[in-house]
């Protein structure tokens, strides 16, 4: 029996999804169900479930719209960013949600990323981060650690990889977060956060890919990979509390970067206002 | 007027001359005339040869480019040698006189006048050249009514610019001294 | 009629382009169609528009698609080697269903080619260029004046069949200045995509009755959640594995465009009554053609033009209609030879099809026309 979530914010018809057991995608998707329905629940949030627009790109991150009852947009691959400034900028009432994986927004659709970072645009952008390529079946990512194996990475990757939320905050994003898939409750706080953040928000959510990258590099099953997380992504206040020495290796679950530059469309709008009344 | 004229500007970039093609467009489009401008340049903003060719006519105009000009203003030396040999026979040539004529060309044909030096020290400013430039082209030529001409300025040049245009078009003017070519355009 | 004014080809394109109730530009800098983001960028905002100058190509393309799924009239403007770019999102569009006009100002190529001289190289490209079997409607302006009235033209039919339609220019019409009275906006008939679904099928986002083409498009915000997705999909909007489902899609995709090629195909026949010659040409190498078929017909020689202004689909059905009174046909391009493809197909063996095309970013000229006629003749 489906949960009221589901049965509420996901199209239970289109289950089962299509993610492979033990996958962290699943729990993304949900996290981010959760943190629509506690805005839309909260009589003091002016959030509209109209109002929202999920957007997403390819790969498998990007099959979650499809299972999200709102509006959805599952576009081509990198571009989801692209689309959702158009939808955005178009009709800045709504809330542009982007769902993307790290190869669809940091490899082909990186630029985007930049560009709508630098701008501030009022997107809210949830990177389903897993650190490989899973739709074609484990392909090395600019997430993938060096050193690590991929099919395209036989003998070890040479690159080094992107820290995607740095990568958002270094291109201007007004907010800049990371979450993951073993603390469910802080990440879908964060999310929560990042849907009220006026312009734009990077949400960098550790997946976990037992299939293809934990099989490849022999991080076990997927309770292993969780067990990983809980012991190496430390929640912000607990991280702030640890002596420095134990944070060596460690990241932070939590806001990275965050400030109040003005919102792209907002700032059109007052520009296109004073040019008319000058006129 | 012939019942079509065309008519060729040359130059390098940043001189300006594709604008002097438009406002002559512009001023056609004012005198009730059909038009067709157009222009081919380089990659260069500034510097290179820069083209734009108006083609004045009493008819529709369906084909747009010049082939053979009946007047050619150049305000280089490459543009002048690079077009002088494409004119019409009995066409008009007007140069900057710090020019040297090709030799192809029939000196009688060709009005060599301080346009350049006329901008930068009458005017006061170079890059009214271009302004220059029409206001002796239209002495020249008797294309239209200064105040057509001044009008088809105005609608492209900055605002708080009109009277340093006003002047530049009347120093043009003040260098042609003949109306021989002036009564054979308007005879035609 | 108003006033008769100095305008561009690529300011004409803007200018009917908001008359059409274009409201949304998004697009990135290149010759020779740059003019068209700058005059979007100064006039948007004065109609209570949004201009916007994305990262690049791939991006314009996209928040086009966006703001047009979002319920605006939305158009991008690129040339050659951004063409090229936006082509994945074409495709996007066919599939999905999403309205949308993409100007391509055509320059020489391939690649950087001879950025600022005019070619007609793009031909095949507004076709072909997405993979796939797609629908596609392509038109072509000859002047400044039907910039303007075609503009409207390709926005009203990328509303009515919910489709990327491609503005195909050359820097010919692109950066020429001409003098034109634009016609009064209210006289224009503006056509706006179906807003509310279809009865039936409970009211699927992507249902089409029986005997009809297209499906209604309720932009986002409004109430409907529907899905939008370029994978193979059903009449719900959702991705299906079916191929019954997904053939009977794509044929519909196609059908919408070529069963309705009467409604969609316009062409200019000049001097055509008699003409036992056809030049056969579209966009700005018609103004040579028109001067050429002039001074033929004043030397007595029975030419004439046919000028495709919907150049996709190609308009088979007139040009079939002039077959049998023709000798010889002559296809000017400015490529080299890419609509003579069509040509060919078209007048099979019944008509000897000749060309004439240029590749050097130089204009071919009436006299070049002229010359050739005369070598046929020869």
């Amino acid at each position: 029996m489906p949960s009221e979530l589901i049965h509420r914010y996901m199209r239970i018809d289109h289950l089962p999804q299509i993610w492979c057991p033990g996958c962290g995608n699943g729990t993304i998707m949900r996290d981010v169900a959760a943190a629509i329905q506690e805005l839309i629940d909260d009589p003091e949030k002016d959030i509209n479930r109209d109002n929202i627009v999920i957007v997403s790109g390819i790969g498998c991150s990007s099959r979650a719209a499809g299972y999200l009852d709102f509006n959805s947009i599952h576009t081509t691959h990198g571009r989801a960013i692209a689309f959702a400034t158009g939808i955005k900028f178009a009709n800045p009432k709504l809330n542009v949600i982007v769902l993307t994986g790290d190869g669809d927004c940091s490899a082909i659709g990186g630029n985007h990323l930049i560009h709508a970072a630098r701008r501030n645009m009022g997107l809210t952008v949830i990177a389903f981060n897993n650190n490989i390529y899973g739709m074609t079946g484990g392909q090395y990512s600019p997430t993938t650690p060096d050193g690590d194996v991929a099919t395209t990475a036989p003998f070890g990757n040479v690159d080094r990889p992107f820290d995607i939320a740095n990568l958002a905050s270094g291109a201007g994003a007004s907010f800049s977060a990371r979450g993951d898939v073993y603390h469910v409750r802080e990440t879908i706080d964060i999310i929560k956060e990042a849907i009220q953040h006026k312009g734009f928000s990077l949400v960098d959510v550790y997946s976990v890919c037992p299939t293809y990258y934990g099989r490849k590099n022999h991080k076990g099953s997927a309770v292993d990979m969780l067990r990983w997380q809980k012991e190496n992504l430390i929640p912000t206040a607990r991280y702030y509390s640890m002596p420095e020495e134990e944070r060596a290796g460690k990241k932070l679950i939590g806001i990275l970067s965050y400030n109040d530059y003005p919102e792209y469309t907002e700032e059109y709008a007052k520009l296109v206002k004073a040019y008319r009344k000058k006129k | 007027m012939k019942d079509r004229l065309e008519l060729r500007f040359a130059g390098s970039g940043g001189q300006g001359v594709i604008l002097a093609s438009v406002i002559t467009a512009e001023a056609a489009v004012l005198a009730g005339l059909h038009t067709a401008q157009s222009q081919a340049y380089g990659p260069e903003a500034r510097g290179g040869v820069s083209r734009a060719e108006t083609i004045l006519s009493r008819e529709q105009i369906w084909y747009t480019r010049v082939t053979h000009p009946d007047f050619l203003l150049a305000l280089t030396q490459t543009s002048l040698d690079a077009y002088a040999g494409q004119l019409a026979d009995d066409a008009i040539v007007m140069i900057d006189d710090s020019l040297t004529v090709p030799a192809e060309l029939d000196p009688d044909r060709v009005i060599a006048i301080p346009i350049l030096h006329t901008a930068e020290t009458v005017v006061g400013r170079a890059f009214t050249a271009n302004i220059v430039s029409l206001g002796a082209i239209n002495r020249l030529l008797g294309l239209f009514d200064d105040d057509t001409l001044l009008t088809a300025v105005k609608m492209h040049i900055p605002r708080g610019t009109e009277e340093l245009n006003r002047t530049a078009l009347q120093a043009g003017a003040a260098l042609i001294t003949t109306d021989q070519f002036r009564k054979e355009f308007q005879a035609c | 009629m108003s006033k008769t004014v100095l305008l561009q080809g690529n300011e004409a394109a803007v200018e009917g382009a908001i008359a059409a109730g274009m409201r949304f530009f998004a697009g990135y800098p290149i010759t020779p169609s740059t003019e068209i983001a700058e005059r979007s960028a100064i006039r948007l905002p004065e109609e209570g528009g949004k201009f916007i100058q994305m990262e690049d190509e791939l991006a314009s393309i996209a928040a086009v698609l966006g703001a047009s799924a979002a319920g605006m009239k939305a158009m991008t403007a690129t040339s050659g080697p951004g063409f090229s770019l936006m082509q994945e999102n074409i495709g996007y569009g066919a599939m999905a269903e999403i309205p949308c006009v993409i100007v391509d100002v055509q320059r020489v190529g391939p690649s950087t080619g001879l950025a600022t001289s005019p070619s007609q190289g793009d031909y095949m490209q507004a076709k072909w260029g997405t993979h796939g079997d797609h629908p596609v409607i392509a038109l072509s302006p000859s002047s400044v004046l039907e910039t303007y009235t075609l503009m409207v033209r390709a926005f009203n039919l990328s509303e009515k069949y919910r489709t990327p339609v491609i503005f195909l220019m050359d820097e010919i019409v692109g950066h020429l200045r001409e003098d034109v009275s634009l016609p009064d906006p209210n006289s224009l008939i503006i056509n706006r995509r179906k807003l509310s679904f279809h009865d039936g099928a409970n009211k699927q986002c992507y249902y089409v009755p029986e005997g009809e083409y297209v499906p209604a498009m309720k932009p986002f915000g409004q109430g409907e959640r529907y899905n939008i997705t370029g994978l193979a999909h059903d009449e719900s909007g959702f991705p299906i594995n079916d191929h019954d489902k997904a053939g009977k899609l794509i044929n519909r995709l196609i059908d919408k465009v070529e069963h309705n090629a009467d409604h969609i195909v316009r062409v200019e026949q000049y001097e055509m009554d008699d003409a036992e010659t056809a030049i056969v040409c579209f966009g700005g190498t018609a103004r040579s053609v028109m001067s050429a078929v002039q001074a033929a017909r004043a030397a007595g020689h029975k030419v004439g033009m046919f000028r495709p202004i919907t150049v996709w689909p190609f308009p088979d059905k007139p040009l079939r209609a002039r077959l049998p009174q023709l000798r010889n046909i002559l296809m000017v391009e400015h490529n080299h030879g890419q609509m003579l493809l069509e040509m060919q197909r078209v007048a099979g063996r019944d008509v000897p099809v000749h060309f004439l095309g240029r590749v050097d970013g130089t204009v071919i000229s009436p006299d070049d026309v002229l010359a050739k006629l005369e070598e046929m003749e020869g």
